[in-house]
């Protein structure tokens, strides 16, 4: 199975293939992540003062990410204009000048080259040739936007611009979550054994959640029997699943007898490592929004984390997790975000059993590059919402984003 | 011997127990190794820098140790591996006041389903070490693991 033989119809089968194929890999850096997508860069409080920066990725573009004298959040390829080299080695710090260490190369903190070293030559020999234009040397500049202290970059001119691309529903939740002073209180890389889109469907999977994390469903914090839903944005490109603790009833398929993950009589000895207070208004206790293609804002009690998945190959993956705070945590509330952290990450109770399972579906799929995966839970085809999270949704969702941007375009 | 080459040489001891315990399986013996209120966390050279509080796993006590491993043995999915520590001889920072400051550095090699021993984690331990009724014991153990990024998933302690 190719790409151009798929029909993809209501997005409720997957060819395996697309998760290993090499041709399918290298055309989405170029049509996904260099294509009409806005990418997560940065958080803006990693940058918080003039000549800031830090490194970042666009697909496997090396990327910097730097705040300029005017308070500006600028974001180019991290790439010398002159023979390719890196110009930032650090990942990150405070300059007045990017300056290439090969040949000395500066540039301003929008990217415009402001000096060659010898330009004129030495002692009246050599220099740059007389045609060289320094202004149309600059790094390559991405267009950037924030919204609510996350910097996104774009390759794509035609791309919407960021508010119109996430979406009114989408932006209410980022906001919700994010819409205040947030300080990060921990960085951890985890590295994933499989395709980047294997850990994209897990986090639009709002069926496996209860079914493979006995934490969810053992203590509360999480059952498809409490109210919640699915939401998608325009073209089913980003989601949304919420779920509202208090209104959990009582469903007789969560019993150990018949689900794994449900474990009767399993008790925590130090208890408080759930202690919880509630923080939204709206009594929401997990929400998890993707979006896309490679981003994710995520509320579990209160824990607050926006993770990116950055892809390394058709085989593996690397997800960076940010742990966040609110500036104005109190001592308490501070203590409970930190333990509940234990939830998350890649020693999380609840986040290690994804990145198993990526590399799981990755051996499984092995050789099966003509068979597919099956996605029709809930139906099929892409609604805009539901009201049940017994849905595989969001994930078709994805993949009609995805194909909509990785279709041959003469089709 | 000196008093402080035989203190080392307890905190050698101990650090060889402690790793064995883990390499062996007998996960259940890892938290009597710390004091009931005692603090265990795993985190990273660049969070550690930066004193960012967060962890890859934060036991704030015995009793959030034994959680972990009682999650290892009936909660949570993983595939079976075990661990090899290789643990330098320790450097006593300070002793002062009761409680002994030292670190230690080491490798751990992960051994999954494929068999093959690979490197999982390089790191430094961080402990502060008290004497109660004759035995030493980890009042605070940071793991500073060398590398930012943890492989597939971190579920056996380090």
């Amino acid at each position: 199975m190719t790409l151009f033989d798929w029909n993809p119809e209501d997005f409720s089968e997957i060819p395996y293939a697309f998760y290993s194929d090499e041709q399918i890999y290298r055309r989405e850096l170029k049509q996904v992540f260099q294509g009409e997508a806005w990418n997560f860069l940065a958080l803006e409080c990693e940058i918080p003062d003039a000549g800031d920066y830090k490194t970042a990725a666009v697909g496997d573009i090396p990327v910097i990410v730097v705040r300029d004298e005017a308070g500006t959040v600028n974001a180019m390829v991290n790439r010398c204009a002159h023979r390719g080299n890196l110009v930032c080695i650090d990942e990150a710090g405070n300059t007045e000048r990017l300056t290439c260490v090969y040949h000395n190369w500066t540039y301003d903190l929008r990217g415009k080259l402001a000096s060659i070293a010898f330009e004129r030559g030495i002692q009246g020999k050599g220099g740059m040739a007389a045609d060289f234009d320094r202004s149309s040397h600059g790094l390559q500049r991405l267009r950037v936007e924030t919204c609510n202290g996350l910097v996104f970059g774009t390759f794509s001119d035609e791309v919407p611009p960021l508010a119109d691309y996430l979406g009114p529903e989408m932006r209410a939740n980022i906001d919700r979550v994010l819409g205040r002073e947030m300080e990060i209180l921990g960085k951890f890389q985890h590295g994933l054994d499989g395709n980047w889109k294997l850990y994209i469907e897990n986090v639009r999977d709002t069926y496996h959640a209860t079914l493979l994390h006995s934490f969810f469903p053992t203590f509360g914090l999480n059952r498809l029997s409490m109210r919640g839903g699915i939401e998608l944005s325009e073209g089913g490109l980003h989601h949304l699943t919420y779920s509202i603790g208090a209104t959990d009833r009582p469903e007789s398929q969560y019993n150990a007898r018949d689900l794994r993950a449900v474990k009767d009589g399993y008790a925590l000895n130090a208890p408080e490592l759930l202690d919880t207070w509630p923080e939204y208004a709206c009594g929401t206790t997990l929400a998890i929004q993707s979006i896309f293609p490679n981003f994710s804002v995520q509320q579990v009690s209160n824990v607050v984390t926006v993770r990116l998945l950055l892809p390394k190959g058709p085989d593996r993956s690397v997800l960076i997790w940010w742990i966040l705070g609110a500036v104005e945590d109190t001592a308490e509330q501070r203590t409970m975000r930190l333990r509940q952290a234990n939830l998350i990450g890649p020693g999380g109770y609840i986040a290690m059993e994804d990145g198993a399972v990526v590399g799981w579906v990755r051996r499984g799929v092995a050789g099966a590059e003509d068979r597919n995966s099956v996605l029709a839970m809930g139906g099929r085809g892409v609604e805009r919402d539901s009201d049940s999270r017994c849905n595989e949704l969001s994930v078709r969702g994805f993949w009609q984003g995805w194909h909509g941007l990785m279709r041959d375009p003469a089709a | 011997m000196t008093e402080a080459a035989a203190l080392s040489a307890r905190l050698d001891a101990l650090n060889r127990l402690y790793g064995h315990a883990i390499d062996d399986g007998r996960y259940e013996q890892w938290p009597e190794f710390f004091l009931p209120d005692a603090l265990y966390k795993i985190t990273t050279r660049w969070n550690h820098d930066r004193a960012m509080p967060a962890g890859l796993m934060l036991c704030q006590g015995r009793a959030m140790m034994e959680d972990r491993v009682s999650a290892l043995r009936t909660a949570n999915v993983y595939e079976p591996h075990h661990y090899r520590h290789l643990i330098d001889p320790p450097v006593v920072t300070r002793a002062s006041g009761g409680t002994i400051s030292a670190t230690a550095g080491f490798a751990v090699y992960r051994t999954m389903q494929s068999g093959v021993p690979e490197i999982f984690c390089t790191g430094k331990y961080v402990d502060k070490i008290v004497e109660a009724d004759g035995r030493l014991k980890f009042s605070e153990r940071i793991v500073v693991c060398d590398g930012e990024r943890i492989d597939t998933m971190i579920v056996l302690p380090l």
